[in-house]
């Protein structure tokens, strides 16, 4: 086996590697979405997940090599940045848009 | 599947992967461990910048080596990443203080 093909063997590895992190983080952050005791820890847990969510995405197109994941990751974030800045704005004033 | 990458991928790939994958996982277990909502806010934003830059540098370097050219388009994630991130944590960090200030009243 040349060192070329163990290397992109390792680069698998740790492909799945770095999957399997996002997972087990995102299995963390929904665990304190359910148990957070106050509002803002469940925000801040959504947040955690979107991100999460994206960085798994952008693993699936290294891993696929195809540029359609990064579209997905590219909306998740922005509605996720839009998510939770109005959640943020509705533990803040108790109302999203002001009158 | 991805056997015919480049050496200048396949190594410094791995090494943003792991490390990539490592503090996103750290940062997620202080947002899980950590005992106040204040000292919370500190370990996801380590996934958030840290994180995602490692992980949008090796698909910089994966989808180059892939399509035979230099793509950058990777960057447009990170700047709004970069900019979005400290304006919903200051926001919702506001939000907290702004709570918790009602409640002592």
């Amino acid at each position: 086996m040349s060192p070329a093909t163990t290397l992109a063997t390792v680069f698998a590895n740790a492909v799945d590697f770095a999957q399997l992190c996002f997972a087990i983080a995102m299995l963390f952050a929904t665990v304190r979405l359910v148990r957070g005791p106050a509002a803002q820890d469940r925000v801040l847990a959504l947040d955690t997940l979107h991100v999460n969510g994206m960085l798994t995405l952008l693993t699936l197109g290294i891993r696929s090599q195809s540029t359609a994941y990064f579209d997905m990751a590219l909306l998740i974030a922005l509605f996720g940045f839009v998510g939770t800045l109005a959640l943020a704005r509705f533990l803040l004033r108790s109302e999203v848009i002001e009158p | 599947m991805t056997g015919d990458l480049p050496l200048w991928v396949t190594i410094p790939g791995t090494l943003l992967l792991v490390t990539g994958g490592l503090v996103t996982l750290i940062g997620s277990l202080g947002l899980l461990r950590l005992p106040d909502f204040y000292a919370r806010m500190h370990g996801p934003s380590m996934g958030t910048t840290i994180g995602t830059a490692t992980v949008l540098l090796a698909s910089l370097l994966v989808s180059s080596a892939a399509t035979g050219r230099p793509v950058i388009h990777e960057l447009l994630l990170t700047v709004l990443v970069v900019m979005s991130a400290p304006v919903s944590s200051m926001t919702l960090l506001k939000a907290a203080r702004h709570r918790a200030v009602q409640r002592l009243k």
